[in-house]
């Protein structure tokens, strides 16, 4: 047998590879032909490991070094120091941003010590393109239970102990979900994946579907088995070429070993997967939209009820949980709804991915037991703000998610209590922002994209968000008017009241939530004409404080010539002629030109 | 059939369990406003105008789409029911043309008379509008789709009724819009020109080519001889329109109006209606005894002609080459009429009106020219045109007393006004064809099997020694069916009648608003009624008619008359 006394495992997700670890990958395989290391040392392809800030990734085992943005020049010190000559290369390690330490261990890194790593417990770990790495690491397992010792009731129960809610955002329970569904008449029934993640900043269903295909196939074979479909659609978004990649290898290789297609284990039980490209409709993530959209219409949502449970797929009973729910199936087949129901709290179990991102050190996947504080997941996890800037809020669930305060930092994350202070778990989306965003903006910026992704069916949604988005506008153009804010509140609470679907119903959220925990923002653009956060550049003046000593340096910046004052005097500017182009406050040594 | 007990506004009713909510409200008597729910159409849910509180209900709900249940208490006028219904509607203007006074739908507009019934009184968004291009590129329909709420009755309609398909939602967010595909203009999309869709729109989105300013201008040039023609429909409906109850029959009003208005001659498309059976009998009988092809298909209706040179080319050789009676009507106008009255073609002007927004395309096609010397209709006016004419001229329409149509060619039979009505062509022609061929006069002239409002109507009537199988049919959807069934060779009848809109011309696209079941069973009721007080039931009995032959046609399927009576179809690129 051939001696392998090292694994580099090269991390070959989305972010990664965009950061050039193909590239990275080719150097070093040829850096070890070189040096004849080539049999002794294994280049494994993984998926994503969630730090993707820091990418390229690289991990060399059996230490377990973790190496971060290496790049290709890189390579020869790599390969002569770590694996020649066993030293580690201290200058590609990992270093915490307050103590500046370098970690030189992936489990030891701040990013990865509270988090709970199950869903995404493989990703980064395997190679996503051999069932043979999913198997060893103990999938299908789950299968196989079910099939050889399981009744479907027993496994649609077990889903229910479990206590496992969607991860799709409405955080439907799942076992009972799959329960109307096994309950409803029809000769064919059908499983569909949701994988059409839409949510600015969310990509936790991409980085499972790049980086452990098979966990979700298999959820999806097991739920197949549970409710009584022999046929399955996993729904993907065409803009993930490598997720549908993968997904279409893993398919094949679970075909080829009979996981999936006809008698699987022999126990008279078919099950077929077919892909669906999905072509980057926002709304085709609304379950009755997508059905719309495999069945080749149009992808527009339609009334319910009646719920794809009891009329989905071609009129079929249809059972649709998102990728992340999917692949929490095979754990809790495997250790049990008792084990599964004991992490998490009491009415949200199990754990939670989220995508870190926006004014954050960690940017990146994390996923945590459910109840952790979002102050734990936000600077422990995250590595807290970058440039000393200050947390200000965090926006959490996409663009139908609410925008939380830092009085709200210690809040448990779960389902319910994120619903009670305005917000939702949505798809486990975090933006975080710091003292430089504004706050009408920002909600200005939520309300665009829901109205450009609207499916236009809906008056409430598709007239309403552009009348709110028009009525935002002027407020950050600074031509806001008394009785704007009470507008938005009307126009924000119908549209919650009276939309057909999930995306209208909850598109007025980023404002509502914004409003009523910085309405003060919202007065100040109106009342004062002044952005606080300084971002409304019709908002925005430069002011020259005290601090000036006239030196006249900002004078003679100014390309529109508007700011006078005599040599060693206070200079001032004039604000009516004034472009806010800050070339002055970036010149002026003294930082005596603020913004605001 | 399971009953369920809802509670609305306080009264208990009961109600089927398959009721939806809105259902239910109407059927305890409370009327709440609806935009894009049609009767006859699948509801959508989309407009959101019919929300209403359902006990327990995490917010308002759709009443359109959702169904009721045991014990449901809904409430529909309460604070939130209100606001959200006056929000919808105020969103609605917001995005609409205030045009109102020089709108087409003027009074007549179901976004207005919400609006009016909500008591609006302004509007606070004035923000983006939409901004389309109107699409006028054809003879028979305008789009105006700044008009156009979104309701998406007119892809329903084409859709569910029609099956025509032509319209889809495009675009998304405030953009979304409602056009064929690739947006092009329904010229070049596979458009019949049916104008169903037209009249299912709420609002004036998509209304009918509006000719009435040339025929005013026709009749005020004195070197015109201006004659008008009135399809058969057109006088059980065009009451409703002036004010009248739903089957209204009110031709000796129409006529009087119309030489109100200032026609020179007013005539009846019922005379070429009969002339129509005559040729097309006498083709049917010809095809049955040559083994010509069938089964034959009727010709009359130019949205089902559209649609079968657009959708089904290869069938085009079972069309009945007989020109429709509008058709006929001008060529004789032309041709017949001119050398009678010794007025020369080219200084007459000849006015058809119809039930039907086709014709407006079919009296546009280019062999649709006897003389050589332009269309033989010059211009089709709507049942709707007509009304507003009327209106126009200041005519006090319900107190105008009878007159009689001109001679000869306001002469008709009962036979030809049933023309009107789904089934009627079919009964007009068995009345000719079983008397020619057999030499006997029938016992009973009307075959029921053949009336109603049935999708299609099958029967066998013995003709001699044959028993003939016969096919009637409305709407294109249900034309689809035996289309279908004829190219897959199971469909062994000998005779087809096929109208492309429900009910027949009675529920053309050119009539009246608001026509929905009920309407066009008392429309087609008045038809039949008039056939039964006529005098001359039969198309061969019709003495103008056999004149006509007798001094100038010579016979039915004679030269003269195949030169032209007669047409030919071609298939259609479009779409």
């Amino acid at each position: 047998m051939q001696y392998i006394r090292a694994h580099v495992l090269i991390c070959a997700g989305t972010g990664c590879t965009a950061s050039g670890s193909k590239k990275l990958e080719a150097a070093l395989h040829e850096e070890l032909v070189k040096k004849g290391l080539d049999k002794e040392i294994k280049i494994v392809e993984t998926g994503c490991h969630g730090f993707c800030e820091a990418g390229p990734l690289v991990i060399i085992y059996p230490e377990g070094t973790f190496y971060v943005r290496v790049k290709e020049e890189d390579v020869p010190e790599l390969v002569e120091s770590h694996l020649y000559k066993g030293r580690v290369v201290e200058r590609l390690l990992y270093k915490e941003p307050v103590t500046h330490e370098s970690v030189p261990n992936y489990n030891e890194l701040g990013f990865y010590k509270k988090q709970r790593r199950m869903v995404l417990g493989n990703c980064g770990h395997i190679n996503p393109e051999i069932i043979g790495d999913y198997i060893a690491n103990g999938g299908y397992e789950a299968l196989a239970k079910v099939l050889t010792s399981m009744s479907s009731g027993a496994v649609v129960n077990e889903i229910k102990q479990a206590g496992l809610r969607g991860r799709g955002g409405g955080g439907f329970p799942t076992g009972m979900k799959w329960e109307f569904t096994q309950k409803a008449t029809g000769d064919k029934k059908y499983v569909v994946c949701n994988a059409d993640e839409g949510d600015p900043g969310a990509f936790m269903d991409r980085s499972i579907l790049e980086g452990d295909p098979h966990r979700v196939i298999e959820g999806m074979t097991v739920c197949g088995y549970a409710i009584g479909a022999d046929e399955g659609y996993l729904y993907v978004r065409a803009e993930y070429p490598l997720a549908i990649k993968r997904l279409t290898i893993a398919i094949a290789q679970a075909e080829e070993l009979g996981l999936l297609g006809e008698n699987i284990f022999n126990s008279g039980f078919n099950f077929h997967l077919k892909i669906k490209e999905g072509a980057g409709a926002f709304v085709c993530g609304e379950e009755t939209a997508l059905l719309a959209s495999i069945e080749g219409k149009r992808g527009m949502p339609r009334p319910r009820p009646p719920f794809p449970a009891i009329s989905g797929l071609w009129g079929k009973p249809t059972n649709i949980n998102n990728v992340e729910t999917f692949a929490n199936i095979p754990q809790i087949i495997n250790n049990g709804a008792a084990w599964y129901a004991a992490i998490g709290t009491e009415k949200s179990k199990g754990t939670k991915v989220f995508a870190l991102t926006g004014r954050i050190n960690h940017t990146g996947l994390a996923e945590v037991p459910m109840g952790i504080t979002m102050r734990e997941i936000i600077f422990d996890i995250g590595g807290g703000i970058p440039d000393g800037k200050n947390f200000k809020a965090v926006q959490i669930g996409g663009p139908s998610g609410g925008c939380l305060p830092k009085e709200l930092l210690d809040l448990p994350v779960d389902y319910d209590s994120l619903v009670q202070v305005g917000a939702m778990m949505g798809s486990g989306g975090l933006v975080v922002m710091d003292e430089t965003t504004c706050m009408v903006d920002l909600a200005k910026f939520f309300l665009a994209f829901t109205q450009s992704e609207s499916c236009g069916k809906c008056t409430p949604c598709r007239e309403g968000t552009m009348r709110m988005l028009e009525i935002l506008t002027r407020i950050t153009d600074g031509e806001g008017k008394v009785g704007d804010i009470e507008l938005l509140e009307e126009l924000a609470r119908n549209i919650k009241n009276t939309a057909l679907c999930g995306l209208g119903q909850t598109a007025p959220n980023p404002v509502l939530s914004t409003l009523r925990y910085f309405r003060q923002e919202y007065e100040t653009h109106i009342n004062e004409k002044r952005c606080p956060a300084g971002v409304c550049s019709a908002l925005t003046g430069y002011k020259i404080t005290d601090k000036c000593i006239g030196c006249g340096l900002c004078k003679k910046t100014c390309p529109a010539e508007v700011i006078s004052g005599e040599l060693k005097g206070r200079h001032t500017i004039d604000q009516e002629k004034c472009i806010k182009c800050g070339d002055c406050a970036a010149k002026c040594p003294l930082k005596a030109i603020i913004k605001g | 059939m399971e009953l369920v007990k809802v509670t609305i506004d306080g009264r208990q009713i009961e109600v089927a369990k398959t009721t939806t909510v809105l259902e239910a409200i109407q059927k305890a008597g409370i009327k709440i406003p609806t935009l894009c729910y049609h009767p006859e159409l699948r509801p959508e849910g989309a407009c959101r105008v019919c929300m209403v509180e359902v006990e327990g209900a995490r917010s308002l709900v759709a009443s359109c789409v959702y169904p009721v249940s045991q014990g449901m208490v809904v409430r529909t006028n309460t604070a939130a029911v209100r606001e959200a219904r006056r929000m919808v509607v105020e969103l609605l203007l917001a995005n609409h043309p205030k045009d109102c006074f020089t709108c087409a739908r003027n009074l007549n507009c179901e976004l207005q008379t919400i609006a009016a019934d909500l008591g609006l009184r302004g509007i606070r968004f004035e923000g983006k509008r939409k901004s389309i291009p109107i699409d006028a590129n054809n003879p028979s329909l305008v789009r105006e789709q700044e008009k156009c709420i979104l309701c998406g009755r007119c892809i329903r309609a084409c859709s569910e009724r029609q099956g025509v398909h032509v319209y889809s939602f495009v675009k998304r967010g405030f953009n979304t819009n409602v056009a064929p595909a690739f947006e092009v203009g329904l010229d070049k999309a596979p458009c019949t020109f049916c104008g169903q869709c037209a009249t299912v729109c709420p609002t004036a989105a998509i209304v009918e080519k509006d000719d009435t300013r040339e025929v005013w201008q026709a009749i005020s040039d004195s070197t015109k001889h201006v004659v008008v023609q009135t399809a058969p429909a057109v006088r059980v409906a065009l009451g409703e329109a002036l004010g009248m109850g739903p089957g209204s029959v009110v031709t000796g009003k129409m006529v009087a109006a119309l030489r109100n208005l200032g026609f020179n001659r007013v005539f009846d498309t019922d005379f070429t209606a009969d002339l129509t059976i005559m040729e097309e009998g006498y083709e049917f009988i010809s095809r049955l005894n040559n083994g010509g092809k069938l089964p034959m298909i009727t010709s009359c209706s130019p949205g089902w002609v559209n649609f079968v040179e657009i959708m089904y080319p290869e069938l085009l050789g079972h069309l009945s080459t007989a020109k429709s009676p509008q058709q006929m009507f001008g060529a004789l106008v032309k041709t017949y009429y001119a050398e009678k009255s010794g007025i020369k073609p080219q200084d007459i002007v000849s006015v058809a009106i119809m039930p039907c927004t086709a014709k407006k395309a079919e009296a546009a096609r280019e062999e649709m020219d006897s003389t050589g010397c332009g269309p033989d209709v010059d211009f089709v006016l709507t049942t709707r045109e007509l009304a507003r004419m009327i209106k126009e001229a200041g005519i006090d329409f319900s107190s105008l007393t009878a007159e009689q149509f001109d001679a000869p060619l306001g002469i008709s039979t009962g036979a030809g006004v049933i023309f009107g009505a789904t089934g009627g062509v079919m009964e007009a022609a068995l009345r000719t064809v079983v008397e020619v061929v057999t030499g006997k006069e029938l016992d009973c002239l009307e075959f029921h099997a053949v009336r109603g409002l049935n999708g299609v109507k099958e029967a066998e009537i013995p003709v001699g020694d044959l028993k003939v199988k016969l096919a009637v049919t409305h709407t294109l959807s249900n034309a689809r069916k035996l289309l279908d069934k004829i190219n897959s060779g199971d469909a062994d009848y000998h005779f087809i009648e096929i109208m492309a809109c429900p009910g027949g011309c009675i529920g053309g696209g050119g009539q009246p608003y608001a026509s929905c079941g009920d309407i066009r069973q008392k429309r087609l009721n008045s038809i039949y009624e008039c056939d039964q007080c006529s005098s001359l039931r039969k198309s061969h009995e019709n003495p103008a008619v056999k004149e006509l032959y007798d001094t100038w046609l010579g016979k039915p399927l004679g030269e003269k008359s195949y030169q032209i009576l007669h047409t030919h179809y071609h298939p259609q690129q479009r779409g």
